[in-house]
């Protein structure tokens, strides 16, 4: 196979902790590598050019404009869990929509929407493997996602509203990692031996997987120019309880009508009212379509994928 | 979260333990497969399930050469009134039945994944909820299904009803054609007598919210032990996309129905020499040495017959 040919690359959300290794690992390979984040990253290495600017605001746009990037990979997005929602609107949703437009503005040709498997939302009723044709319940589900799947949709718009514009959206599974960031990790806390309260008499399949297979991942799509919504995956889900003993973490299972008293009592990271089917019901994705169009097989199993994750806990 | 590994590791008899290791399921390295069944509970089920299946029921299994040893199938079969014990034996038939023991998956109602406790239990024993989604994905997995097209209608049946078949749904038959899967029909017997259904309490039914609550001649909501049948017949692949008119699918639908109303039958006749041959022993073990010849006797034509019975459905 020939060698991909070497691309200038913008990363919006570069300080986020999968974005760091890929814009590391993309520099590496010899593509050029620039972000936008408002966050700092301090010791960013000399071959990943940062620009410590808002997306929505025009310097953001003067990046595009001087810059002239082949490829996008869109990765500003933030969840409740650390933004209010007026900020989450303004960031995900109106933060995507401007982003899509500089792309098509300033002849991107690739773009890369970096979204989450949540936005299937967790139902009793769901079936257990979603795929891409299914609609996004996590508006009903969990309603602080609502913005997150607002993005996601509006994201895949562009696949009809710039058709010369090479769109994908993917839709990863957790991932755990060196970071110790992500909704999963922060669930999960930093620590071994914290506690992680579950539901009493509800044990879900959790899908997990390593940060470097999402970087992989998120680089196979770039490489393969890839087209439309894809589920990403890692190895196959193991119960939510398995993976808790797993990285050194003790559940306490608790009645779901004295869920919230209880963890605030015992100062536990809580979960909003509505966050709670995501602890009772599965979200599982089938990533076959992905595999198809990639190649990409995740390389970190189940067990070497936790073991490490424990190993960065402090 | 129900019992540690150890324990479920105890309560797995040698026999189940032994079959577990060259069942049809791929285990990942942390004991689940990637639906989320797991060995261990399996184990503990089919530990379970195995006194019932040879002692309590005494369930005799023939036409075992008609079930697939790999790849996908479905075991469509008739429904016992009141509380099932056929889905349970049906499953302890293909595990402890053939030389190569085969996981069968059946459908629980869509409220099961709902109740705590019940709903992670269902998953791990690979009980999935009844969407046509779980259908399809268990049989592209190469894996058995087993579905009940009289659904609660076979459940609700009288003891005056028995094995009366009901009206059978049809989404089974699209299924089979849109996945290829050939149609394993069987008929299982003795159900109707462990559970004489002589009355419905529909009031306090309707007051819980579930379709029926069964009385039985014996009063007491428990399957009596009884003698039990189960005959798959002849495998019957369908040709189709599974988009074919209504009319089609019905008459495809009719030759299943046509084939277990025969399996039925032929299970009865079975049934009713089983207890012949049972009460004989009965009556020579008290009655001395001359009629337990003629027992023995009887056992080996009775043997003779079913052989070539079985060998006619070829």
């Amino acid at each position: 196979m020939s060698k991909p040919p070497k691309m200038k690359i913008l990363i919006t959300g570069i300080s986020g902790g999968i974005a760091r290794q890929l814009a590391q690992k993309l520099a590496s390979m010899g593509h050029e590598v620039l972000g936008i984040d408002r966050r700092p990253w301090h010791d960013a290495p000399s071959n990943v050019k940062v620009f410590n600017v808002d997306i929505r605001k025009r310097p953001a746009e003067d990046v595009f404009r001087h810059h002239k990037p082949d490829a996008l990979i869109h990765m500003a997005t933030v969840t409740h869990l650390t933004a209010s929602q007026e900020e989450r609107y303004r960031i995900n949703l109106g933060g995507t929509q401007t982003i899509f437009e500089h792309c098509h503005t300033y002849g991107v040709k690739q773009a890369l929407f970096i979204g989450r498997h949540t936005v299937y939302g967790a139902a009793a009723d769901a079936p257990l493997y979603r795929n891409e044709a299914e609609p996004p319940l996590a508006t009903a589900t969990y309603p602080a996602l609502a913005d997150l799947v607002a993005a996601d949709l509006f994201a895949g718009s562009a696949l009809w509203r710039y058709p010369q514009l090479n769109t994908a959206v993917l839709r990863l599974a957790y991932t755990l990692g060196p970071s110790l960031r992500g909704t999963l990790a922060s669930f999960l806390g930093e620590e071994k031996g914290q506690t992680v309260p579950t539901i009493l008499g509800f044990d879900p399949l959790f899908q997990v997987m390593h940060e470097s297979d999402a970087v992989d991942a998120i680089i196979a799509a770039l490489e393969t120019k890839l087209r439309g919504v894809f589920n990403v995956a890692g190895p196959p889900p193991i119960p939510l309880s398995v993976l808790c003993k797993k990285v050194n973490r003790v559940t306490l299972p608790l009645p779901e009508p004295l869920y919230n008293l209880i963890t605030r009592r015992l100062s536990l990271s809580s979960l909003p009212l509505s966050a709670r089917k995501h602890i009772k019901y599965p979200v599982v994705i089938q990533d076959k379509a992905f595999r198809e169009q990639t190649n990409y097989q995740p390389r970190i199993g189940q067990e070497e994928l936790l073991k490490s994750f424990k190993s960065y806990s402090r | 979260m129900f019992g540690t590994d150890e324990l479920l590791k105890l309560s797995t008899s040698q026999q189940v333990a032994k079959r577990l290791e060259s069942l049809d399921i791929p285990f990942g390295s942390l004991g689940f497969d990637p639906f989320g069944i797991s060995k261990r509970h399996l184990g503990l089920f089919y530990s379970l399930l195995e006194p019932l299946y040879r002692h309590y029921f005494k369930v005799e299994v023939s036409g075992l050469e008609h079930v697939p040893t790999q790849g996908r199938g479905m075991l469509i079969g008739n429904h016992s009134g009141g509380i099932p014990v056929d889905a349970g034996m049906i499953f302890a038939s293909m595990f402890f039945g053939p030389d190569a023991p085969r996981h069968v998956h059946g459908m629980v109602e869509k409220f099961a994944q709902n109740l705590p406790f019940l709903s992670p239990i269902f998953s791990r024993i690979g009980q999935f909820t009844g969407l046509p989604e779980h259908a399809i994905q268990i049989l592209e997995a190469e894996r058995l299904l087993l579905a009940f097209p009289e659904g609660v209608r076979g459940t609700g049946k009288l003891f005056s009803e028995r094995y009366q078949l009901e009206r059978f749904g049809t989404g089974f038959m699209r299924i089979a054609l849109q996945t290829q899967s050939p149609i394993i029909p069987f008929a299982f017997v003795g159900g109707e007598e462990a559970m004489p259904v002589v009355y419905h309490a529909q009031m306090l039914a309707d007051l819980i919210g579930v379709p029926y609550i069964p009385i039985p001649k014996h009063i007491i909501p428990v399957p009596k032990p009884e003698f039990c049948q189960v005959i798959y017949g002849p495998a019957l692949q369908f040709e189709g996309s599974g988009n074919e008119k209504d009319s089609v699918i019905q008459g495809y639908v009719d030759q299943v129905k046509t084939e277990i109303a025969r399996l039925i039958v032929l299970g009865r006749e079975r049934r009713e020499e089983r207890i012949k041959l049972h009460k004989q022993e009965q009556q020579s073990l008290t009655g001395g040495g001359k009629l337990s010849n003629l027992s023995s006797k009887f056992t080996s034509n009775y043997l003779r017959s079913h052989q070539s019975e079985s060998a006619d459905h070829e």
